[in-house]
């Protein structure tokens, strides 16, 4: 876009939507979501699965209405004004859904047309020298890997030039070397000034975003940058690694005080909220022979699975 | 016509007919893609056109017949002769008693029985004007009265020509009826399928490739795509149905030209006005396939629903069966769909000369069809997956 000499640090807010909720045959898919993603940041949206991620995607960009909620999306409002979000918006599904029975090239070209792009041929051609897929252009895009769909479907998303990206669950299924690559195109996108929502699963994709938000059960639970998203867990935690983990992880269980208890190959985390009552809880296993205590700072996944531990106690 | 209110800021070069193009080059491609269907396209109607055109004859010929007698007398073996020498009929038996004549019928092992009945020569020379005696399996009505028909030329013909037989007081009729067929002075039924077939194969063809276009989309995962870019649904269903014109055009060229060709079918009036109301049929026709392929929620349901839709166009557009022949109200559906009007036109444009003026009625018809079809199918068409 022409605006993209912004600076990464300018405040200005791409998505800003309000309480979005939207049902299913009775159910709440999305229930009472705010969100807000500023210009030239990844968002990262977590969640587990069926927690709502692509419903809340598909409302942003007009796919989905919502039941009740508002908001803008590059500044036209996502009721009223779809229309103009579809044009600067480039949605990426989270099954491929070019056509499969058309060639990259055609595929691209007919990107570019819907898009009313000038050149349809010239600027796919020049779509697919970035994407390093010349020479193959002719081959059919039902016949590509994984890999090569994704890179393609995000090169078709980019193509129109979109201000913001939604990409949903774009690297499921894609080996690590190709989900590596993507995620610095993701980057080198937003240095430009795109602004990216991407959702995963990935611990390691939710750490290389600027913010993150976590969503389960529909409804909107942290969301911040990482360290704030730990921080606001206010877990305390200890790590534990010795022979026999394993067997401390049941005896473990169920103490007051901790709150979460992860296994990580030999070692074991363990958390709680309060720090004095953790201490006490563990405080007749510390001293056992073979077990190696440590205090240390709680990772994401460990807050992760606190806030997913926590929302289902509270949907029960 | 544009169903969306906001609509048309910001969508850079080419606007609305770029967008309808990408759809249309799309579809194409997509289309030639698909060799099977292709090649199901050309050859559909040519096998169909030969099936009905060689196969399918209501005047028929060869019907297997009886003939009772009652007595033996030359008029018998002149009528016997006569129906011999034509190839309407086939004689399989003579028979002499009532009970084999119910046999045979029952058995289906003949279709007519002629019965000459007693003392049938002595009347006819008497001028008493005897009957003669024809039962019909009239099961198939259609091959029964177009062959009773056929006999009564043949018998008069018979005993005209039978010089041992002399009237002593030839009856004359009070009144004479004398036919004219006109336009197809054979009675040949192939003159008559042609044209009817023309508009049954672009029926069928057409509307299931329309109607698949939509629901396809769904199935494959690639509509949510499609429904977040910012292309119309006007747009959308202007380019999933222009290149079927394209279709449908070759095929109506393949089928006149057989037509022409093999089976002599003339076409006495304007080709244009053929043409112009082709292209209208055509285009009503993947109209309301594509209107299914809205409503319908998957690939079977359109096709089911296609094929519905088929039926009565068959049934009772006049194609199968004489449209004046059938009740009102079946008129009344008959006169709502497409293939109705446009075998009127094909038939009065290829066999009496008729140009599309004289054909207001029925061009206006299919146009306004078209028209409800399509502007169904753009309210239908949803542009959220609500």
């Amino acid at each position: 876009m022409t605006d993209a000499t912004m600076t990464v640090d300018a405040p200005e807010t791409v998505i800003d939507v309000h309480h979005l909720t939207k049902s299913f045959g009775g159910r709440k898919v999305v229930d009472d979501v705010s969100m807000s993603v500023k210009k030239g940041r990844i968002h990262g949206f977590l969640g587990p699965n069926g927690s709502g991620k692509t419903t809340t995607i598909r409302m942003l960009c007009g796919l989905l209405t919502p039941d009740s909620g508002d908001g803008t999306c590059l500044g036209f409002d996502i009721l009223t004004q779809s229309d103009r979000i579809r044009r600067r918006v480039g949605y990426m599904t989270q099954k491929f859904s070019l056509y499969q029975d058309l060639s990259i090239r055609e595929n691209l070209e007919f990107v570019a047309r819907v898009y009313g792009l000038p050149d349809p041929r010239g600027k796919a051609g020049a779509a697919i020298e970035r994407l390093g897929l010349k020479g193959r252009e002719k081959q059919l895009a039902g016949e590509l890997s994984g890999g090569w769909k994704q890179r393609l479907a995000l090169g078709a998303c980019i193509l129109p030039e979109p201000a913001l990206l939604l990409l949903d669950e774009p690297t499921a299924g894609v080996d690590p070397k190709a989900r590596r690559d993507f995620w610095n195109e993701i980057h080198a996108l937003a240095a430009d000034g795109l602004s990216v929502l991407v959702s995963t699963h990935y611990m390691d994709e939710a750490e290389r975003c600027h913010e993150i938000a976590y969503i389960a059960y529909g409804k909107l639970l942290a969301e911040g940058t990482v360290d704030e998203v730990i921080a606001g867990t206010g877990l305390v935690t200890f790590t534990v690694s010795g022979p026999d983990v394993h067997h401390l992880q049941s005896e473990l269980e169920d103490r007051p005080g901790i709150e979460m208890i992860a296994p990580f190959g030999t070692s074991l985390h363990v958390a709680g909220r309060d720090a004095t009552a953790l201490e006490e809880a563990i405080a007749p296993y510390r001293d056992r022979p073979g077990l190696t205590w440590e205090k240390g700072e709680p990772t994401l996944e460990d807050a992760f699975i606190d806030l997913m531990r926590r929302s289902e106690d509270n949907f029960k | 016509m544009t169903p969306a209110p906001d609509s048309m800021n910001g969508n850079g070069n080419g606007g609305s007919f770029g967008r309808f193009w990408a759809m249309t080059v799309k579809e194409f491609i997509q289309m030639t893609r698909d060799r099977i269907t292709l090649a199901t396209m050309v050859m559909l109607p040519i096998m169909q056109l030969f099936l009905f055109g060689f196969a399918i004859n209501t005047t028929p010929h060869n019907l297997p017949t009886a003939v009772l007698m009652r007595e033996d007398s030359d008029v018998g073996r002149s009528i016997l002769a006569a129906l011999k020498n034509t190839d309407f009929f086939e004689i399989r038996s003579v028979v002499f008693r009532a009970e084999d004549m119910d046999a045979l019928l029952q058995s289906g092992k003949v279709l007519f029985v002629v019965e000459i009945p007693e003392g049938f020569e002595r009347s006819l020379r008497r001028g008493d004007s005897p009957s003669l005696l024809v039962a019909a399996d009239a099961t198939d009505p259609v091959a029964a009265s177009s062959a009773l028909g056929a006999l009564s030329g043949i018998i008069s013909t018979a005993l005209e020509n039978d010089r041992q037989v002399t009237f002593a007081e030839p009856v004359k009729p009070a009144f004479q009826i004398v036919q004219h067929r006109r336009y197809n002075p054979a009675g040949s039924s192939t003159l008559n399928i042609v044209p009817g077939l023309l508009g049954t194969i672009l029926t069928m063809t057409l509307l299931i490739f329309t109607a698949l276009s939509v629901t396809r989309e769904v199935e494959r995962g690639t509509m949510e795509n499609l429904l977040s870019m910012p292309i119309k649904p006007l747009e959308i269903m202007l380019g999933k149905i222009a290149p079927y014109v394209l279709i449908g055009l070759v095929q109506a060229l393949v089928i006149i030209g057989v037509g022409i060709l093999v089976f002599r079918v003339p076409i006495l009036g304007d080709p244009l006005s053929l043409a112009a109301a082709t292209a209208l049929f055509v285009l009503t026709n993947l109209s309301i396939g594509y209107t299914f392929s809205t409503i319908a929620a998957n690939q079977l349901q359109a096709m089911q629903m296609a094929m519905m839709f088929f039926l009565p166009n068959i049934l009772l557009s006049g194609f199968m069966f004489p449209f004046a022949g059938m009740p009102n109200w079946a008129q009344w559906i008959g006169e709502a769909l497409p293939l109705t009007h446009y075998i009127r036109i094909v038939r009065a444009v290829m066999l009496k000369g008729a140009s599309i003026e004289t054909l207001a009625y029925d061009t206006l018809a299919l146009a306004g069809l078209m028209a409800v079809a399509m502007l169904i199918a753009v309210r239908r068409f949803r542009r959220t997956l609500d």
